[in-house]
């Protein structure tokens, strides 16, 4: 067992980390920037280290200045939550090569899964359905016109180096095809300093559905799937568990892909296997495998009842999983809401200050995970994430019922959030049957502008 | 003289991106409605505007410092 974390995080996710270290008799240091000496995770944690100016890139971002307070407060692990370093091969290395523990999966695991073109062909290799489209990278022209007998018209042109929704363009006929293809290629080599391409089909309506997976390195099992399909500039704002859209033969089959994945590449920790869904054709297919816990974990922890984090340090300390896949089951269903501090009435604009006043929601079904107590100055310089809200009942309706009864109970007073948002998608008649997918939102957002203002 | 203040809390940029040379240099004459520089305000960006001519800017926020709203930018004659 792991005797004392660093947590290289901070805001929402460095609590949780927190919370769940203390649980389990680990021994936790927090880390800050200058901006954060009075935050929460400074606070909850057993020690805290300094750790510069702050701009992330001198603070959360200093591999240097982490490992340093880890080696100064006599740390054996390191966990690096979400964001930030927690993708960042060389950081995983560099944590090992310290010899301390990284929570999350090897260097290479993170590297393998963080080209897009080597995830690809993992999980195609392991039999997960993948987009239709080319093998591996694309090189040239001509070979680029033999994947376009798989994936016809309209086809996307990615960099293998891209992501985050970066890199990529469509073409709609040969003509435009023949003009993006050395424009893609020029572009990638210039923001990625690699000219790799690879084509994809482009899946006109599709869900965004993703599985959640723990593995230990030889063992790997599945905590069933999440839907993320309400994103709004390629983030997600909305994300429930199970998706109601997957018949109980294809969610089996869905789930079992992902362990397979997992286990062919021998992943050790939790990760989330990423996949669009076509409702119409009944099919997913692969998108990208995330090596980190995700913002949206606790909708699975809800209807399965397990400890993610918890489940990672164990793990990470050196336990097999003591979880086996048949005593994972899914008990009602959960929905998580991110409340920003963003203004819906301008546009989602960015909206620091200080928390005036602080009513959290509680009572039966509801968890709220969060950095906020009042008089809280939330800093401009990181995301806009301030709290998620997560209900869980019996069934998704009666969710979206709590979901409303414990945002009525939510004030955040003295900043803007996205909590009128959330009340109005909770009452839209699609919402509420979950019609969606994921160009959904931006379509509502604009038809709803007007009720979004008021 | 004038001072162009910060509409937004968050980081200051002097140019659109690291590889770009900044948008005023010091002792360059500034128009009213001229790009100054970037507010990165939780991870969105916003262009700061001199709202009236001058000559000679001179800047008080470096590249990448953190500032709060209607703290001083820049000075001009």
């Amino acid at each position: 067992m792991l005797k004392k974390l660093l947590v290289a995080n901070r805001g929402e996710i460095a609590v949780r980390i927190i919370r769940a270290a203390q649980d389990l008799g680990i021994a936790t240091v927090a880390v800050y920037s200058a901006a954060d000496a009075e935050s929460l995770h400074v606070q909850l944690a057993d020690e805290a280290v300094n750790i510069g100016p702050p701009a992330a890139k001198k603070s959360y971002l200093n591999v240097e200045a982490i490992l340093k307070a880890a080696r100064d407060t006599g740390c054996d692990s390191v966990h690096p939550g979400y964001g930030f370093l927690a993708e960042n091969a060389a950081f995983s290395d560099a944590v090992t090569g310290a010899a301390l523990v990284f929570v999350g999966p090897s260097g290479d695991a993170i590297r393998m899964m963080g080209d897009k073109v080597s995830a690809r062909s993992a999980a195609a290799a392991a039999g997960v359905p993948v987009v239709p489209g080319s093998a591996g990278r694309v090189e040239g022209l001509e070979a680029g016109h033999e994947v376009l007998t798989a994936t016809g018209f309209p086809v996307m042109i990615k960099a293998a180096a891209g992501g985050g929704g970066r890199g990529i363009r469509i073409a709609n006929s040969l003509a435009e095809f023949e003009q993006a293809f050395p424009q893609a290629e020029a572009e990638a080599l210039a923001a990625f300093g690699d000219g790799g391409l690879y084509m994809e089909k482009v899946i006109g309506k599709a869900r965004h559905i993703e599985v959640q997976v723990l593995a230990d390195g030889s063992d790997a099992i599945h905590c069933y799937e999440r839907e993320c399909s309400l994103q709004r500039r390629r983030q997600k704002v909305w994300e429930e568990a199970p998706s109601r859209a997957l018949s109980d033969r294809l969610r089996e089959e869905l789930c079992a892909s992902a362990v397979a994945l997992a286990k062919a590449v021998k992943y050790s920790g939790a990760g989330t296997v990423e996949y669009l869904y076509d409702d119409e054709a009944d099919r997913f297919y692969f998108i990208e495998m995330n090596t980190r816990i995700q913002v949206e974990h606790p909708v699975t922890e809800a209807i399965t009842g397990i400890d993610l984090v918890a489940e990672m340090l164990r793990i990470a300390g050196g336990e097999k999983l003591r979880i086996r896949q048949s005593d994972v089951s899914v008990k009602g269903h959960a929905i998580e809401v991110r409340l920003n501090a963003e203004d819906p009435a301008k546009e989602f604009a960015p909206f620091p200050g200080q928390v005036a006043e602080l009513r959290i929601p509680g009572g039966p079904g509801v968890r709220f995970d969060s950095m906020l107590y009042q008089g809280y100055q939330v800093p401009p310089f990181y995301d806009s994430l301030l709290a998620k809200l997560i209900v869980h009942a019996e069934t998704r309706e009666a969710a979206i019922v709590r979901l409303i009864r414990a945002l009525n109970e939510l004030k955040i007073g003295g900043l803007k959030t996205t909590k009128p948002l959330f009340l109005a998608l909770a009452a839209d008649p699609a919402m509420r049957a979950g019609d969606v997918h994921t160009r959904w939102l931006e379509g509502w957002l604009i038809e709803n502008a007007a009720a979004l203002a008021g | 003289m004038a001072q162009i203040l910060s509409p937004l809390p968050g980081t200051f940029y002097r140019s659109a991106s690291p590889d770009q040379p900044p948008y005023k240099a010091d002792g360059d004459a500034v128009s009213a409605g001229d790009v100054i520089g970037l507010i990165e305000v939780m991870k969105s960006f916003h262009e700061v505007r001199a709202e009236t001519a001058g000559t000679n800017i001179r800047f008080i926020a470096d590249n990448e410092d953190p500032i709060m709203a209607g703290a001083p930018i820049a000075d001009l004659d």
